[in-house]
């Protein structure tokens, strides 16, 4: 494989490319370092990864993986989701060139189902048996899914107050669903402190850590295939711990490294839920660190008072000339109809989140109009169906025309 | 009664192969500081111009001390610190 080991990203130290996610020395975050062959026939690298599977295992020489590209019917197919041209989106917001990349279109419905495919294949690759994961819901979906379509045991910590929908969505699988009477990150540090205990078990976002990183890499590799081969100008992201909104850059950056496409890193616009924004709060005050926070929003998936990518996420923002900005609960409902009534994608909270930053952005003039903009959508709306409840008419009529004529009464409807 | 520190994994080589150790003192800084005392490795492994490092985090009690008064805080005798590295999350 290109990659070659892990490296610190506070002090640099190396270390073999094994089940480890953390500096000794410093207690940095490790990162997978790659070295690639320069690439000399770019339209053959571009062939050979079009012709390869419908799903992210076509970009497996930029995954840390030591074996042959894996077989899809062994795990989950994730990835090669829809981006699609959102013509009736830019136009309510007054932009030129919106693209929605619909990562609900995932096996378990979000974008989760790309960073555990690459963990749970690197730890099947290191001899681990058992899967497990600290998780906000949609990460609890996903690795329960692959430990079933895999014969791997699996345990799912969750903060016991999530929604109802992601833990039907996850104890379905047949995992050992664990409710932490917590918010997330007593349920993060509980999963640290057994992930140094429970050596055989690979936790898919804490010993497999940069690994599963790596897997989010792949949305910014689609998103430049399906351009054609193209970078955006603008990336909308979600910011929970950081690692999506960090990774889709250093995806555009290894290819724009080897040659596979031009041009330089989008602007990259991270965006949090107002009731945890510890990144949007630094951005906003100039810190570079980050205050953790007690998480307060509809957006459970993005609540993560502790947001240990938090600085590399505050580096990425400036220096691509972007921002990390923040939306209220009601901006995210708003977000969720909004992006539903003018693509006809139903999303979840954070991309409420997401759709709402993008509003804003365009409310702001941060946009210009000939810019090409990517709004990346994470997760279905289905997860968090009580974010949209009673927030319809609907009408109720008897079975007869009388009474359904009687509801639209003045209104014109059918004629 | 002593403080109880817990040692994560990656540490415990700095500290004797030890997956605790006692300390004493009134707040949180002075516990680790007597805890270096016996370990001084650790103090380089924690510590960044006098404050902790970004990427580690100290719960006393569970409780992460930035949200109570970092290395400030006062320690009640009898109490737990554990000493972790920051993780992301998902």
């Amino acid at each position: 494989m290109a990659a070659t080991q892990l490296i610190c990203r506070e002090c640099a130290t190396e270390y073999p490319l094994e089940a480890r996610y953390v500096c000794s020395k410093c207690f940095g975050p490790l990162e997978v370092f790659y070295e690639h062959e320069p690439v000399t026939d770019v339209g053959s690298l571009r062939r050979r990864i079009q012709s390869g599977p419908q799903n992210i295992w076509r970009y497996h020489d930029f995954l840390p993986l030591e074996g042959p590209q894996p077989r899809t019917p062994t795990g989950l197919a994730a990835g090669c989701t829809p981006l699609v041209r959102a013509d009736r989106l830019a136009e309510r917001l007054g932009l030129g060139e919106v693209w929605v990349k619909n990562d609900a279109a995932n096996p378990t419905h979000s974008f989760k189902d790309r960073v555990v495919s690459v963990a749970v294949t690197r730890a099947r690759e290191l001899g681990f048996d058992t899967l497990a994961c600290a998780s906000t819901g949609n990460l609890a979906n996903s690795v329960a899914a692959h430990g079933a379509a895999l014969g791997m045991d699996s345990y799912v910590l969750i903060p016991a107050d999530l929604e109802e929908q992601k833990q039907l969505a996850t104890a379905i699988y047949g995992t050992n669903l664990v409710k932490v009477r917590g918010n997330y990150d007593d349920v993060n540090r509980l999963c640290t402190e057994l992930s140094g205990d429970r050596e055989n078990w690979a936790f898919v976002n804490i010993n497999m850590r940069p690994y599963y990183a790596e897997g989010s890499k792949t949305v910014a590799f689609e998103i430049a295939e399906q351009l054609g081969w193209e970078l955006p100008d603008r990336c909308v992201v979600p910011i929970a711990s950081g690692s999506l909104f960090t990774k889709i850059a250093k995806g555009f950056a290894e290819w724009i490294d080897v040659g596979l496409i031009d041009g330089e890193i989008p602007t990259m616009n991270g965006s949090q839920a107002l009731g945890c924004s510890p990144v949007a709060t630094a951005f906003e005050q100039d810190k570079d660190v980050c205050r953790p926070v007690k998480p307060d929003t509809i957006a459970k998936s993005l609540a993560i008072g502790n947001p240990a990518d938090g600085p590399y996420a505050l580096d990425l923002a400036r220096s691509t000339g972007g921002s990390i900005d923040s939306v209220s609960d009601q901006e995210i409902r708003d977000g969720i109809r909004l992006l539903a009534e003018t693509t006809g994608i139903f999303t979840e909270t954070a991309g409420g989140v997401t759709t709402a930053v993008l509003a804003k952005l365009a409310g702001r003039g941060d946009i210009g109009s000939d810019e090409r903009v990517v709004l990346v959508i994470t997760g279905d709306g289905l997860k968090t169906l009580d974010a949209v409840r009673d927030s319809f008419h609907a009408y109720e009529v008897d079975a007869s025309i009388e009474s359904f004529e009687a509801a639209f009464a003045g209104q014109g409807v059918g004629a | 009664m002593a403080i109880t520190v817990k040692i994560p994994t990656q540490l415990r080589d700095a500290a004797g192969g030890a997956a605790s150790l006692q300390a004493d003192g009134e707040t949180v800084g002075e516990a680790l500081e007597s805890v270096f005392a016996g370990h001084p490795e650790l103090r380089d492994r924690l510590y960044q111009g006098g404050d902790l490092r970004r990427f580690v985090n100290v719960y006393l009690s569970g409780e992460d001390i930035r949200f109570l008064d970092g290395l400030q805080t006062a320690v009640p005798a009898g109490a737990e610190l554990t000493i972790l590295p920051a993780v992301a999350g998902g």
